[in-house]
């Protein structure tokens, strides 16, 4: 089963589901012949996209909207702000290429601010499924939650089993105390690989695959914190409002006081390659997060949060 | 322009789109839209813009903004053969060595403004052209567009605005290859009667083969068309244009290709054989 499986067998049992694109067909190959006028390609333009999904879903449909996370989540921002959040619409946004998915296409395709902008909008929630098992396990509730929804797509292969799926839980990967590692979308695996390669060295660790980053897991969250000794935040985004914003702000504001090391990309755009090879220059690896957490370990060059 | 300028100028082109093809094996590229429009650009560098190697920085240089950026492999192609560019790098292409990568980007010499997000580069190009007006320079403003971006709204925005401030000195030039991404153009949202379109904005428009270099020459030498008004071109052309196997075909569109099917392609590009493809497109904007 695939995403486009899985949608079309969901848009298949609601007739109230809309599937639309901005000309980007990628996850979506055979959905036109299968919807007849349940499928709408607008053309490339993403800020029509939007408009046009709030104004089918005035009528009682469910739009599932799909383009790239980048000309989704910032060209039509305003669009999904007030024509979706301001109205709290059932829009459902596909954003695919996101993060280190995009490859080898140049800053102007990179989304590493979609998860800032997209939790910025009042109403709107945000899913960050780690692999495709896992967007797919997630989708029928999103899809029958009535408020906005964005989708941070994802086509990886799954290397772990996941668990039942329910908005606002995070799947928990082991119980270690030494680190705890916060993680979302593509990097899952490298993070569980990486768990398995420290563990070797004597070190115990648990890895939250968080699902959805709004709502968020806080008492999860929170209850890492009491328990592990250091907290590392990894994510394909830029460092400012994604998850190592998230968990700054619930540790401000339950007043604890916990040692983070983020991993993010600071304050620029990533080597634009293929795949693999970006993950290796910009040291996202499980190889590289093994080295990192251990001189994190080993320097103690981490950001103390204090309330 | 005779027959050998021609002939100058196709064998260049041939060499262009070797170079494009050979891209689809390493990491891939938008093969279908860089043949398209690999004609326009080779007559663009070779015989209208004013610019050099010498001169990237001369604020009195002629500037083409290339706004469908997803053809960069066109332009990668000509610079190598303008020896702007060394023809190894394109071996380095999407890989963390280099910056040669699916859209253009400034580390690139030659290269005026990234792109690769659509509808960008008309408004870019205003900017510019506003300028050349103000400090009365005589340089040229060049941008092309894909027929599937004039989707963007942007793209109308900015036509209002351009002629609006008069702007003579911008030449838009669409690449009419007929195709977006997926489908044709005029299945999808269809764009005809686009000369109207563009003449209801004011603007002043030709529409010429954009494979035939003659053409080019007749109708490109009447620039600016019109004193106060914006100039557009529409060139037809072909999507994949120069390779039978991937011409005019909705599922060629980002292409990764074997090293046997671009050996073979080559040859088909030359004449030789028809290729077999065996390799997926993907669809990627």
């Amino acid at each position: 089963m695939n995403y486009e499986n899985k949608l079309l067998e969901i848009a298949k049992s609601d007739d109230r589901i809309v599937i639309l694109t901005a000309e980007n067909r990628a996850a979506i190959r055979n959905i036109p012949n299968n919807l007849a006028d349940r499928f709408v390609d607008v053309g490339i333009a993403e800020q029509t996209l939007v408009g046009i999904a709030a104004g089918l879903a005035l009528r009682k449909r469910i739009p599932i909207v799909h383009a790239l996370a980048s000309f989704l989540t910032m060209r039509a921002f305003e669009f999904i702000r007030t024509d979706v959040g301001i109205s709290n619409l059932p829009v459902k946004i596909v954003g695919s290429f996101a993060g280190f998915s995009s490859e080898a296409n140049g800053p102007t395709h990179q989304a590493l601010e979609d998860v800032s902008l997209m939790r910025g909008i009042p109403n709107m929630n945000v899913f960050c499924p780690a692999d495709e098992e896992d967007m797919i396990l997630g989708l029928p509730e999103i899809i029958s939650t009535p408020s906005p929804f964005y989708i941070r797509f994802n086509s990886i292969k799954p290397i772990y089993p996941h668990e039942k799926f329910e908005i606002g839980k995070a799947e928990v990967i082991g119980s270690g105390t030494d680190i705890a590692i916060l993680v979302y979308g593509t990097l899952f695996n490298q993070a569980l690989i990486a768990k398995n390669n420290l563990e070797k060295l004597g070190i115990s660790l648990r890895v939250l695959n968080l699902r959805t980053l709004k709502p968020i897991d806080k008492s999860e969250i929170l209850k890492t914190v009491e328990e592990c000794d250091l907290i590392i935040t990894l994510e394909d985004h830029f460092i400012t409002g994604g998850l190592f914003s998230i968990l700054s702000e619930i540790l401000v504001l339950h007043k604890k006081n916990a040692d983070i090391f983020p991993i993010a990309l600071n304050n620029t755009w990533f080597k634009p390659a293929l795949f693999d090879e970006v993950l290796e220059y910009e040291g996202f690896t499980a190889e590289n997060l093994v080295q990192k957490i251990l001189n994190a370990l080993h320097n103690k060059k981490l950001v103390r949060v204090h309330a | 322009m005779d027959k050998k300028e021609v002939e100058i100028l196709e064998q260049i082109s041939l060499n262009v789109r070797e170079h494009i093809i050979r891209l689809t094996s390493k990491g891939g590229c938008f093969i279908g839209a860089s043949l398209s429009c690999t004609d326009l650009i080779v007559y663009l560098y070779k015989n209208f813009l004013n610019i050099d190697k010498n001169r990237f920085l001369d604020l009195n240089r002629d500037y083409l903004f290339l706004s469908k950026g997803h053809d960069v492999p066109a332009l990668y192609g000509v610079f190598v053969e303008l020896e702007w560019l060394d023809k190894n790098r394109l071996n380095n292409h999407c890989t963390a060595k280099d910056d040669i990568y699916w859209h253009p980007n400034k580390k690139i010499n030659g290269i005026e403004f990234h792109s690769g997000s659509l509808g960008h580069l008309l408004s870019v190009a205003i900017g510019v052209a506003l300028d050349c007006k103000i400090k009365t320079s005589q340089n040229k403003i060049v941008v092309i567009l894909g027929d599937g971006e004039l989707n963007e709204g942007t793209i109308w925005e900015g036509l209002l605005t351009a002629s609006a401030y008069k702007l003579d000195n911008l030449l838009i030039i669409v690449d009419r290859n007929r195709f977006q991404a997926n489908v044709e153009t005029e299945k999808l949202i269809p764009l005809e009667p686009l000369e109207r379109k563009f003449e209801s904005f004011n603007c002043c428009v030709k529409t010429i083969n954009g494979h035939s270099f003659k053409e080019m020459e007749e109708v490109f030498s009447q620039f600016p068309f019109e004193s106060k008004r914006v100039s557009v071109i529409i060139a037809d052309t072909v999507r994949g244009k120069g390779l039978p196997s991937i011409e005019s075909r909705a599922d060629r569109w980002f292409c990764k290709f074997t090293d046997e099917e671009v050996q073979s392609l080559i040859d088909e590009l030359h004449g030789l054989s028809k290729t077999k493809l065996e390799s997926e497109s993907l669809t990627v904007r």
